[in-house]
């Protein structure tokens, strides 16, 4: 066995609450698939036969129960529940199944979708005898306007500092803005052996990894360690250039010997230009591969979200609109609007670049544009809906005119007279008055991962506070 | 009788009958010339008929061969009778009296025997050719060398020389899907001269079709796959050395299945492997040497041998190959070259070979004074971790490209090169340059000596460096200077190829001595080495 794959859908999603308090991540409807599917199908399609998955107990019941995830997917799935509680990180989560592992690893993120080869990561791995390699995208500007943020993308995004060699493969520097008091700081050792490195920001993080082994042995051993991204990744960059290997332990001795007879014999070196062998006779290395073209989102704020939404459609051959929706002659589906299975579309109805749910029923003169309606959701006659996202089992009453709203699960936004303009940035409303509620700017604080309270101030008199 | 008449007339009839004579002289000449020409045809065709009887014994499957074969005599004795016939009509046609069709008489029938002796002889080659297909194996489509030299021994052509036969082609793609190994397609134009070699691109690796977690091929055959398509194991010592530590990892997880035998089983296991191998980069000849030494290693473990102890002898076998062919191999070549170095010497080393690196090392270690230029060419460039080896250690090195190789010569006292393969017919393969290296020593009497083990003598024979070599990937011949990339899209020129050979072959003459694990020999004695060989195993 070369590869053991594991994916992590234990995530909280805390950068999007307002789409996950109700819906754990996994099951987040992306193009009327649950966003699992995705990291599950990169993995069947290059030939994985079964994959480890590290989730919660209610993500645990959905794969069981959901007929598409079972027909959809062949590989064997491994479940490993842990307590919601326990905030476990993701290396706190490796080490929990490390009586499971037995060869090297392949972590995988379930808010990971891409059309990479995966090759090219694991081809690094394979030739360059690596303990890390991982992958690495451009970053995509999401432009479209999300539903509850006004202006633009709030700074608190911290920037990561990549730095690679000349080849652009391997992995010399890494950190994360918000690590650093002053500057970069660069230790001596790395510049003389790389003279010429390459700092790259504005990438993605795709949150795909290769370990090898010991890697996981050496978590058993640190229990400090409790996130493969923020702790373990800058540490494994960090060791390839410090004297003191503790990662790699003995190994085969004659193995190794013959190794080493090879690479002695072999002709070949990663650099030049000064007097060391090839990698500099270092033991430890990583290497990173930097996704030029070709699709890679992690979907994990709301903006990636949407963005997602958008484009994964189009990837896949499945028909837009499923054999067992109703959908009368006098609706318009617009070519580029996904219909989920099970949902009933009634007449005059307009739906442009949208995708609608499983089981959605929408009745007549209804006018969605840009909106991303999930599972199980209600939308009487006559509304209009724009740029917003509407999540499972919500229901929009009687001529409600929507624009970039974003309503949680379950809500019920009840019927208004006419011409109610609601622009609301989250949550719920109970009830609405009859005249219009413009919020003109909404800020959202974070307070702690279990709350979010949503401000929102507005030209009239009504101040109105949304707990979450 | 033409021609007597012909004669007479001229010596009787000397100044009168000078236009008769001359016509007939011109008929004779004319119907001398039909005969030739008939005759010239005759001969024509045979050659072609014993040319394809050649070619169908190389080709595709035993039975059409056998078929051809049956079918080739056949058409060969029509074709004789016909041009017999021809001849018939013809001075039937000419203008002349019957003493020309008397002359031709003897001619014909002279030819027309020659002719079915041919014919005879064709027949009986291929009945003798046929018989022999029959009997061969086709284990391997490497050539094997028989102890009875009388007998000729038919080889058959290996794969990656026949690129551009079809049938081929399609034999080994049949080949590849049974063994569940994915074909690599070729890449780029190729040069007309090598149209008939396999031309890959390091953008396209083996391992696309490969499913991630390698089931069907050992992820320790996918790792030296890549490294050797990636060029990060080179050279021919280090390649065979890191395809024994593979197969050692190989024949650890493998266990036997049941109501298999081992010494059977576990050979058919390791050729798609060899396959795979071959497909990221062609097979050394030292590589092709190793397996044959594993493969009959396997196939002589007598079959009540438990598994554990069959692998641990495997292994130990693996390990003292490794050990005596190449590790000790080195030590005593390094004896014997030592005593050529003398102080103040000034030597002459091409590219980047592990054993000369190794040689000079220890030379330097026993405190011989000498100095070495290094001679470098694209685009492998690999002269420069030669340059490190040496100036690591302490010697005092120089560094120039081939180009410059005829201004540096005259200082040079020995040039050491190192060594493929050494051919059945003393010629030496080595990396492509070399001949160049030992033709412009040669000139200025410089000696030449070439170091290699003896695992590496090969049982091929090749005279020049066309018939089989290896092409690199051709965009490795690509540089950007200055920031501007001049052959970026060389591939729109559509008269434009580029050619990145890898080998070349240096006759015997220009190199002086080998230096082998079993002594100083001429290049001419190698056949005789590897004939002590084969008796041997």
């Amino acid at each position: 066995m070369e590869l053991q794959a594991v994916l992590m859908a234990a995530g909280g999603g805390s950068r999007m609450m307002d789409l996950t308090y109700n819906t754990p991540k996994p099951l987040l409807p992306v193009g009327n698939r649950p966003l699992i599917w995705y990291p599950l199908n990169l993995l069947e399609r290059v030939g994985f036969e079964e994959v480890i998955v590290i989730t919660t107990k209610e993500v645990q019941k959905a794969l069981s129960t959901d007929q598409r995830l079972k027909t959809d997917v062949k590989m064997r799935l491994d479940v490993v529940c842990i307590q919601e509680e326990t905030d476990m990180g993701t290396a706190d989560a490796l080490r929990h199944i490390q009586q499971k592992i037995k060869t090297d690893i392949l972590v995988v993120s379930c808010d990971l979708i891409t059309d990479v080869a995966l090759h090219e990561v694991v081809d690094l791995f394979r030739a360059h005898n690596a303990t890390l390699s991982m992958l690495m995208s451009k970053v995509h500007e999401f432009t479209d306007t999300v539903p509850g943020q006004k202006g633009k993308k709030k700074a608190g995004e911290q920037r990561d500092f990549v730095g690679v060699d000349v080849t652009g493969k391997r992995l010399l520097f890494m950190a994360n803005e918000a690590d650093l008091e002053e500057g970069l700081v660069f230790r001596k050792s790395i510049m003389r052996k790389h003279p010429r490195m390459l700092i790259k920001t504005g990438l993605l993080d795709a949150h795909l990894y290769c370990l090898k082994r010991s890697v996981v042995d050496f978590l058993v051993h640190n229990k400090s360690v409790t996130s493969i991204r923020g702790e373990l990744v800058p540490y494994l960059v960090r060791k390839q250039f410090s004297k003191m290997f503790g990662v790699h332990n003995k190994c085969t001795s004659k193995e190794e010997a013959l190794l080493q007879l090879a690479r002695e014999r072999s002709c070949w070196n990663d650099h030049r230009g000064d007097m060391s062998e090839a990698y500099h006779g270092g033991k430890l290395r990583c290497y990173v591969h930097i996704m030029e073209e070709g699709m890679c989102y992690r979907v994990n704020t709301l903006a990636a979200y949407i963005e997602a939404n958008r484009v994964v459609p189009k990837l896949f051959e499945d028909p837009p609109i499923h054999p067992t929706a109703v959908v009368t002659e006098r609706s318009l589906v617009g070519s580029d609007s996904i219909i989920g299975p099970y949902c009933q579309i009634s007449d005059k109805t307009s739906i442009k670049r949208s995708n609608v749910g499983t089981s959605s029923t929408i009745k007549e003169k209804v006018k969605i544009t840009n909106s991303i309606i999930m599972n199980g959701v209600t939308i009487e006659e006559g509304c209009n809906i724009q740029g917003s996202v509407i999540c499972n089992n919500a229901v929009i009453g009687r001529g409600a005119d929507m624009k970039y709203c974003l309503v949680g699960s379950g809500q019920c936004i009840e019927p208004e007279g006419e011409n109610a303009v609601v622009q609301c940035s989250s949550g719920y409303t109970t009830h609405t008055k009859t005249h219009t509620l413009h919020f003109c700017s909404s800020v959202v604080f974070v307070l702690n991962p279990a709350f979010c309270v949503c401000v929102c101030v507005h030209s009239l008199a009504h101040v109105c506070l949304f707990f979450v | 009788m033409a021609d007597s008449d012909g004669r007479q007339v001229d010596s009787i009839n000397n100044a009168t009958d000078e236009d008769v004579k001359l016509q007939e002289i011109v008929l004779a000449k004319n119907e001398g010339k039909e005969l030739t020409k008939e005759e010239k045809q005759r001969l024509r065709k045979e050659k072609k008929q014993h040319k394809k009887s050649k070619k169908d014994d190389k080709g595709p499957p035993e039975k059409e061969k056998v078929k051809e074969k049956a079918s080739v005599p056949v058409p060969s004795k029509p074709a004789t009778q016909s041009p017999a016939h021809k001849a018939a009509p013809v001075p039937v046609n000419a203008s002349a009296s019957e003493s020309p069709a008397a002359a031709e008489k003897p001619a014909k029938s002279k030819a027309e025997l020659r002719a079915e002796r041919r014919a005879r002889q064709d027949s009986d080659r291929a009945s003798k050719q046929g018989k022999k297909e029959v009997g061969q194996q086709s284990a391997s489509s490497k050539p094997k060398a028989t102890p009875n030299e009388l007998q000729p021994v038919v080889k058959r052509l290996p794969e990656h020389v026949q690129v551009d036969d079809p049938a081929a082609l399609k034999k080994l793609a049949k080949k590849l899907e049974r063994q569940q190994v994915p074909l690599r397609s070729d890449y780029g134009y190729k040069v007309s001269l090598f149209s008939h070699l396999h031309q890959y691109s390091r953008k396209n690796p083996p391992t696309q079709q490969i499913s991630i977690p390698a089931t069907v091929i050992h992820p320790s055959i996918v790792r030296l796959g890549l490294q050797y398509s990636q060029g990060i194991i080179a050279g021919s010592n280090a390649r065979s050395v890191a395809l024994l530590h593979a197969f050692k990892q190989v024949i650890q997880d493998y266990s036997t299945p049941p109501n298999e035998e081992l010494s059977r089983d576990l050979v058919n296991k390791l050729s798609p492997y060899i396959s795979f191998l071959s497909q990221c980069r062609p097979l050394s000849a030292s590589m092709g040497n190793a397996i044959k030494y594993i493969k009959k290693e396997i196939s002589n473990i007598p079959s009540q041998c438990k598994e554990e102890e069959a692998k641990g002898e495997l292994q130990a076998c693996i390990d003292s190959y490794i050990n005596e062919k190449i590790i000790l191999a080195s030590e005593a070549i390094s004896k014997y070259a030592i005593e050529k170095i003398s102080n103040g010497d000034v030597i002459l080393v091409y590219g980047c070979s592990s054993l000369v690196n190794h040689i000079l090392c220890k030379a330097f270690e026993k405190q011989r004074k000498f100095r070495v230029i290094v001679v470098d060419s694209r685009p492998r460039l690999e002269g420069r971790e030669t340059l490190r080896r040496l100036v690591k250690k302490g010697i005092r090195c120089t560094y120039v490209l081939i180009s410059a190789l005829s201004y540096i010569l005259p200082e040079v006292s020995k040039v050491f090169l190192g060594a493929h393969a050494l051919l059945a017919n003393g010629y030496v393969m080595s990396r492509v340059g070399t001949s160049q290296i030992a033709l412009v020593a040669k000139a200025y009497n410089v000696p030449v000596l070439v170091c290699c083990e003896t695992y590496k003598f090969c049982e091929r024979v090749q005279t020049d460096s066309f018939v089989s070599n290896e092409l690199d990937d051709p965009d490795d011949l690509i540089v950007t200077r200055n920031g501007k990339t001049h052959l970026e899209n060389w591939q729109t020129v559509k008269s434009l190829g580029l050619l990145n050979l890898v080998y070349d072959v240096t006759p015997p003459d220009f190199v002086d001595l080998v230096i082998t694990d079993l002594g100083m020999i001429p290049c001419t004695s190698v056949p005789v080495v590897l004939r002590v060989k084969n008796v041997d195993q």
